[in-house]
């Protein structure tokens, strides 16, 4: 499996660490709403076709990514930075190399 | 008569001749044999006897896809089992023997069980060994009873206990275009490839390149095929662009064109060259995968077909012409297609007389009717093989008149004097690979044969291009034409082409008659390696089996290690035919890397042995020069005693904590990992990640910290020095410092983007020395300048910075062993200057060093948790910690920590325990109230780590009990029954010693 990071390119999967569904709300810290945490903690979707899913490139620039991968197939549509203002960053990136 | 060497002819060097043994008995060969080629060649016919009825077996086949003869090749004290004969080139010293026999090939008691045929049918030991006792020959306990046996009696060659000395290596490759198997199609596709400039790499599994062109008889461009091909690969040998890669079989093929291959790189040399290793594993990410993978026939299915002596017609075809040796004098053919009409004229031009050629169809084309003349060989049209004789070799076979739109047989039946019989069932394309990428095979009824699908069919992530016989297209023309275009797409070229090397053959129809098997009299096999017969999947069938994926769990069909290369096809015509359905609507099984057996040790490669990585610490050196044992835990490797001559594990490490807490001790503690957490958010950070308050700590001060997952369980623990305002130093435990790097890196990155933190893992450039003992601060102050080390300057966690022999050392005041001690941290460049420098200013003051024995032990007898405890089943309320949690903030974890399940009072909690029995207790063991060492049952916890305690004179352990705190002072056993350890023990409070803290205090 491939997976494209934003900031080094097409890599093998040996290089990610998977993080867990990309799905998972963080209920407030302070909240005391059990069924929300455990929402968060537990429930899965476990979808056969697209999934959101957070990966680290942890042998690599150990960003955290969001991939969207097809469970069945393996094929990934999409893969953008987990840190919403990571985009900037990608963003540039690509300008620079234009 | 029997099989014998040609004149002339083949691929093989007569002028080189080659030693080697079978069975103990002496052979020689010549160069471009393999074992079985040149062990038939000698008139070997018997090479193995079958996995459950013992019956002799001879060669079936001249490739991988072989299930007879299969023989154990020795090297020195290795043995490696279950290799085809067909796959082994000789070389001189081979050693190979024969398997599954007793107590020889050509005498074999076991053979009785043919007699037992009808017993040892599909199912034999579900119905026999599973379920409730019924009498005394029926049930699991019988099963128990009979095993020894079975096993000794059934199945293959066996491994031997010595440690394999190969070398294995791994080799990544990237290539724009891979090309799989190397006959006319793979070549045109390489040479395409390659001509348009893209990067290839062309694997075959066999020796030499050219697959069909080394037998086929054929020529192309006016030149015999094997002089066409030659040149191809000499064109292709030359370029830059090009890697060959004969030997090597392509074996997986993964996600994103991501294909596994095993080259077998010394097998066949007496011994590999310097730094050669004996396999390769190559991970190949190609852009393009070009598939030209040929086909395999199928055998028939009839009364006696796995006789010595009985082969496919192809097989019989390559022994002639690519090495030199006749299987027989004279020959039969027996077959359903036009393609074994080749194979006679092949085997009557190398010398042999084709006696008769049966062919199931009564229509023959006028074509093959001439070459059946040419032949010199009776025609025998709609006629059928009912039965071979002789014993471990073939002395003829018995022929009838059969119909084969009905399939009956009728007539008298007549002998054939024989000593060979060749048999076609026509072709299966190798699809392996691309049903691997998870393409779904298509049958097609004209070739009667599973196609591999259509690209549009493909998936999205693993794409492919066929060429040749894999697609269907079984002539040699149709193979480069298809080679080339597949060539060319793949390296996406747009050239007009020259034009295509043109072929002369004899082609014939491909389609063959949908004929696979001959109801007669007699076992008629399917699966030969597996000794699955026709009659199984019928009965299999009776039994309720439909699915083809039951069927072959039951049957066993195609589950050996040729993973049903030549049954699969048979076995579900069978099955259709019992079910009353079309072959397509019973489907075929999805075939799953690998293709072909791969040895254990190319997957492991680098990561075993002298390859395998490791992390050492600043001081590793001077750990060995001063008698350390090592020990390796994870990548690290840390002392583990410095015994003194004589000295038993226990006696150093008792020794070395004795002296500790007496005087002075100092441990390597460079594993630790440590994090720089760093910015104008560290302190916000560090109160949501651990449990316990960071914000409020002082600069120049530690704390100790724990971290909970978010489900509320004990993730890790450690000391956290705050360096500055915005500056911390988190320290964590040896094991899991990646892990909470990445739990880090994850809030920080996913979770809280807008905390202005940095986390750096800073492991490797600090170097730790933990000194400690009564006298530990006399030592220090011996040594360390630029700062005092009083109560008053250095307090309980309390840093401090100063020099040790002239380098800059950060010093802190934090006890694991519970003596007053100090972690002593520099620059990793500096870590065995300071420690030479504290062991020196030690010695008045009888220092010791002391290894992870040691450490453990008195971090037993303090009750300190480690990772056997925080073992991500407990919490922290189980491990005593309840007081580190916050309940000023909430922190990762909080929400989780408090429910039910996990603050009930029968959890199991951290306790001490005390051997009554004053022996040794066990990691691992279980606790229980009451013993009963016949019945061991009623655990109520374990022991997570234990020890001989100097301090207390006595064997204690830490574990984790149900009840915990309630228990203490109470009386437990150990159960280990495994070990056969029995005994009394006293349960007591985790802190064995100095309770309260006064020795590290001061």
């Amino acid at each position: 499996m491939l997976i494209t990071c934003p900031y080094c390119g097409p890599r093998d999967v040996i290089e990610f660490t998977y993080q867990g569904d990309g799905n998972r709300e963080r209920p407030d810290p302070a909240s005391q709403n059990f069924e929300a945490w455990n929402a968060y903690v537990y429930d899965r979707l476990n979808p056969a076709g697209d999934h959101n899913e957070i990966w680290q490139h942890s042998g690599g620039c150990r960003a955290h990514l969001r991939v969207v991968r097809n469970t069945l197939t393996h094929e990934i549509s999409s893969v953008g930075f987990a840190r919403g203002d990571h985009a900037s960053a990608a963003r540039r990136n690509a300008e620079d190399k234009a | 008569m029997s099989p014998r060497r040609t004149d002339t002819g083949g691929r093989i060097d007569r002028l080189k001749t080659i030693r080697f043994t079978f069975d103990g008995v002496a052979y020689t060969g010549h160069a471009g044999d393999t074992l079985a080629s040149a062990l038939l060649a000698k008139g070997v016919t018997l090479f193995g006897r079958s996995f459950k009825y013992h019956r002799p077996r001879g060669l079936l086949t001249a490739g991988v896809e072989e299930p007879n003869a299969l023989v154990t090749v020795l090297r020195g004290e290795v043995r490696e089992p279950n290799i085809a004969a067909t796959m082994v080139e000789i070389h001189d010293g081979l050693v190979a023997i024969s398997q599954n026999r007793f107590p020889s090939l050509a005498w074999d008691v076991h053979a009785v069980n043919q007699l037992g045929g009808k017993i040892l049918s599909a199912g034999f030991y579900y119905k026999t060994f599973m379920g409730p006792v019924i009498g005394p020959l029926k049930g699991t306990h019988f099963w128990m009873f009979c095993e020894h046996f079975i096993r000794r009696a059934a199945g293959l060659g066996s491994a031997g206990p010595a440690k394999d000395p190969a070398r294995y290596e791994r080799m990544n490759a990237f290539c724009d275009v891979l090309v799989v198997g190397s006959g006319p199609a793979g070549l045109m596709a390489a040479k395409a490839a390659a001509d348009q400039g893209a990067r290839v790499m062309l694997a075959d599994l066999e020796p030499r390149f050219g697959g069909s062109t080394n037998w086929s008889d054929e020529t192309i461009d006016g030149a015999p095929a094997a002089d066409w091909a030659r040149r191809t690969v000499a064109q292709l040998e030359g370029r830059d662009n090009v890697r060959l890669l004969p030997r090597t079989t392509v074996w997986g093929y993964y996600d994103n064109n991501t294909l596994a291959a095993l080259e077998r790189v010394s097998d066949h040399k007496e011994r590999p060259a310097k730094g050669e290793p004996r396999h390769r594993y190559w991970a190949i990410r190609a852009r393009s995968v070009v598939l030209a993978t040929g086909a395999f026939e199928r055998p028939l299915v009839f009364p006696g077909n796995d006789r010595p002596g009985v082969m496919l017609a192809h097989a019989a075809e390559r022994y002639a012409n690519e090495f030199g040796v006749l299987p027989g004098e004279r020959i039969a053919l027996f077959t359903n297609n036009d393609s074994a009409y080749r194979a006679a004229i092949a085997l009557k031009k190398a010398g042999a007389a084709i006696v008769a050629i049966a062919d199931v169809r009564s229509d023959l084309s006028p074509e093959m009717r001439r070459l059946a003349t040419e032949a010199e060989a009776e025609i025998l049209a709609g006629h059928a093989v009912v039965a071979t004789e002789g014993g471990k070799a073939l002395s003829g076979v018995k022929v009838q008149r059969f119909d084969m739109v009905t399939g009956a047989l009728s007539g008298e039946e007549r002998n054939i004097h024989a000593d060979c019989l060749l048999m076609s069932g026509g072709w299966s394309p190798t699809i392996h690979l691309a049903s691997q990428a998870g393409a779904k095979a298509e049958w097609n009824a004209s070739r009667q044969a599973f196609l591999p699908p259509k690209p549009a069919q493909q998936w999205p992530t693993q794409q492919w291009i066929g060429a040749g016989a894999f697609t269907g297209s079984f002539s040699t023309a149709e193979a480069i034409a298809e080679g080339r275009a597949a060539g060319l797409r793949a390296a996406g070229g747009t050239s007009p082409p020259a034009a295509l090397p043109t072929v002369e053959a004899v082609d014939g129809d491909p389609d063959p008659a949908p004929v696979f098997e001959i109801r007669a009299k007699g076992k008629s096999f399917v699966d030969f390696q597996h000794d699955v017969t026709a009659e199984d999947v019928r009965l299999a069938h009776r039994e309720g089996f439909v699915s083809v994926e039951h069927l072959k769990r039951y049957t066993t069909l195609g589950m050996a290690t040729d993973q049903g290369k030549s049954s699969n096809v048979p076995g579900l015509a069978i099955m259709a035919e019992a079910l009353g359905k079309p072959i397509p609507e019973v489907g075929t099984t999805r075939f799953r890397p690998p293709f072909a057996p791969v040895s254990i040790g190319s997957l492991a490669a680098e990561r075993f042995g002298d390859l395998k990585p490791g992390r050492l610490t600043p001081m590793h050196d001077w750990h060995l020069a001063n008698g350390a044992t090592m020990y390796s835990a994870g990548l690290w490797y840390r002392p583990m005693i410095y015994g003194l001559s004589g000295e038993t594990i226990e006696q150093a490490y008792v020794r070395e904590a004795k002296a500790t807490r007496e005087s002075a001790g100092i441990v390597d503690v460079s594993t630790l990992g440590k994090i720089a957490v760093q910015g104008p958010d560290a302190a916000a950070f560090l109160d949501r990640v651990y449990t316990n308050m960071f914000s409020t700590l002082a600069v120049g001060k530690a704390r100790y910290g724990l971290m909970l997952r978010e489900d509320g369980f004990a993730f890790d623990d450690g000391t956290t020095w705050r360096l500055g305002e915005q500056d911390f130093l988190m320290t964590t435990t040896t094991a899991n410092a990646g892990k909470v790097m990445q739990h880090l890196e994850y809030f920080l990155d996913v979770i809280w983007p807008d905390l202005k933190v940095h986390v750096t893992s800073v492991t490797d450039e600090w170097a730790g020395a933990a000194i400690g003992g009564p006298k530990a601060r006399q030592i220090l102050a011996a040594c360390v300048t630029g700062t005092a080390v009083d109560n008053a300057t250095l307090p309980f966690m309390g840093i401090v910075h100063g020099q040790i022999a002239g380098v800059p050392v950060m010093i802190c005041r934090l006890s694991f062993s519970g003596e007053m001690a100090f972690e002593v941290y520099s620059g990793a460049g500096h870590g065995t200057h300071v420690w030479q420098a504290l062991i020196e200013a030690g010695k008045p003051f009888g220092l010791v060093t002391y290894g992870l024995e040691a450490l453990g032990t008195m971090r037993i007898e303090k009750g300190h948790v480690t990772g056997a405890e925080i073992d991500g089943r407990t919490t922290a309320r189980d491990l005593h910690l309840d007081w580190m949690l916050s309940k000023k903030k909430p922190f990762i974890g909080s929400a989780m920590m408090d429910r039910e399940g996990l603050i009930a009072s029968d959890r199991l909690e951290l306790v001490g325990l005390i051997a009554l029995d004053n022996r040794p207790l066990n990691g691992g063991a279980h606790i229980v109230e009451a013993l009963d060492e016949t019945n061991p049952h009623g655990s109520i916890g374990h022991i997570t780590a234990c020890c001989y305690s100097p301090a207390l004179g006595k064997h204690i352990a830490l574990a984790l009990v149900e009840g915990g705190k309630a228990r203490h002072g109470t009386r437990a056993h150990v159960s280990d029954p495994l070990r056969n350890r029995f005994g009394p023990v006293e349960i007591v409070s985790n802190h064995f010693y100095d309770p309260e803290g006064t020795r590290m205090h001061g």
